[in-house]
């Protein structure tokens, strides 16, 4: 399963790291403090959040997460979308609760 | 032959960076309006090429092809000169364009081959899919061997250069609430780690220590500095800072304690966790503070 295959199975907006649509996902994790994510979260996990900020990017790029879900309709502000861009961090936006999609992830077969 | 999507991805990427200068043939073979059909054939033949400008007095007039060649046989109109059979109204591109333009106007009408003009309007070159596929092939193998040598690099320098003890000495200075660029010591010195051929799984752990350490730094101090001494077999990292201090150790070491004001905690910061993260991933944790002057954190990561 690779990003771009949740993407047409959530529904989701790329808003930014286009170009790392094909990176596999081997998991996924879901937090809104970054200290956790830092400690838990794996290497080509999906990191499903409501944060929205650039310390998203770092954080992601360092663990070498396959992509960001940015969840209930918060939109990134324009230094996150370039440092994804910079990064090759797919971002992608829902408007749905984290509940739900960590949901729809694991009917999908990625677990945690 | 299957293409794997990532290659796709870099192919995608590359064809919106080159311009059309990068990737086109440069000397181009050009016939005159008199030139007879008969003579074309030859031509084309010989150069093993499909299609040419037309020249007049420097100025290009046409475009002939191997298809009107074909049609000239077609109906015996050898004799006939290219200035009669040519297509008048050339579709040129710019040189200082991106192939991705070109590869647009290829898939949107049909053409083998463009001329390619300078901002003057000169021909400076022609472009044929061919072109763009070499020009993309050798681009993305030079874009490897750029990689490659800095990996080999700097894999090396601790085989290259000779002396009792050698280290490598990085440091990064972090500002005080620079929330923009939090995370771009730890990114920088885990792509050093790589670079140097360091274990994945090391790097992940060097990586989450300095994030946290840094960012303690970007949110609680007057601004500081992380020094990371790397030496074959381990690596040393040193956090300081100028205050305000750690007020009471013992309870910042605590899982969940945090000292953060509302508005960090919102961001995602300020989960308690910090310093055992960094706990966790340190070989050997040192911590030191003084209310008033500063703090300094010695960690050391084994490298085998």
């Amino acid at each position: 399963m690779t990003v771009h295959d949740i993407i047409s199975a959530l529904g989701l907006e790329v808003v930014a790291g286009a170009d790392g649509l094909d990176k596999p996902i081997t998991g996924g994790y879901a937090s809104d403090l970054l200290s956790c994510v830092m400690a838990k979260a794996s290497a080509g996990n999906a990191w499903i959040t409501l944060q929205s900020h650039v310390n998203v990017v770092a954080v992601a790029s360092l663990l070498n997460l396959a992509c960001v879900i940015i969840t209930e309709g918060m939109r990134p502000d324009d230094e996150m979308v370039e440092r994804a861009n910079e990064n090759g961090i797919p971002t992608l936006l829902t408007p749905h609760s984290t509940y739900r999609v960590v949901g729809e992830l694991v009917r999908l077969g990625i677990s945690g | 032959m299957s293409q794997t999507p990532a290659e796709l991805t870099r192919v995608q990427e590359l064809i919106y960076e080159l311009t059309i200068a990068q990737v086109m043939t440069r000397s181009v073979t050009t016939v005159t309006p008199d030139c007879t059909i008969r003579d074309l054939k030859e031509l084309l033949r010989t150069k093993r090429i499909s299609g040419v400008p037309v020249m007049q007095d420097g100025v290009m007039v046409g475009m002939i092809s191997i298809e009107n060649v074909i049609r000239a046989l077609e109906y015996g109109e050898l004799d006939a000169t290219v200035g009669a059979k040519m297509t008048r109204e050339v579709q040129s591109v710019r040189a200082d364009d991106t192939v991705v333009s070109a590869v647009n106007l290829f898939a949107r009408l049909g053409f083998g081959r463009f001329p390619v003009v300078d901002a003057d309007g000169n021909l400076v070159g022609i472009l044929t899919q061919g072109d763009i596929v070499r020009g993309l092939l050798r681009q993305m193998e030079v874009q490897w061997h750029a990689e490659e040598i800095q990996r080999y690099r700097a894999s090396h320098i601790f085989e290259d250069i000779e002396s009792d003890q050698t280290g490598l000495i990085l440091r990064y200075f972090v500002k005080p609430q620079d929330f923009m660029h939090g995370g771009e010591a730890s990114s920088k010195l885990k792509r050093a780690l790589e670079r140097l051929g360091a274990h994945p799984r090391i790097v992940r752990r060097v990586a989450v220590a300095t994030y946290e350490a840094e960012t303690n730094v970007m949110i609680h101090s007057h601004g500081g500095e992380i020094i990371a001494e790397v030496r074959p077999q381990r690596m040393r990292l040193t956090v300081v800072d100028t205050g305000p201090g750690i007020e009471n150790i013992e309870k910042a070491m605590q899982p969940g304690y945090s000292t953060a004001p509302d508005w960090i905690r919102e961001l995602g910061f300020g989960a308690g966790m910090g310093l055992n993260n960094i706990k966790a991933c340190a070989d050997e944790m040192k911590l030191n503070s003084e209310v008033g002057v500063g703090t300094r954190l010695e960690l050391t990561f084994s490298l085998q």
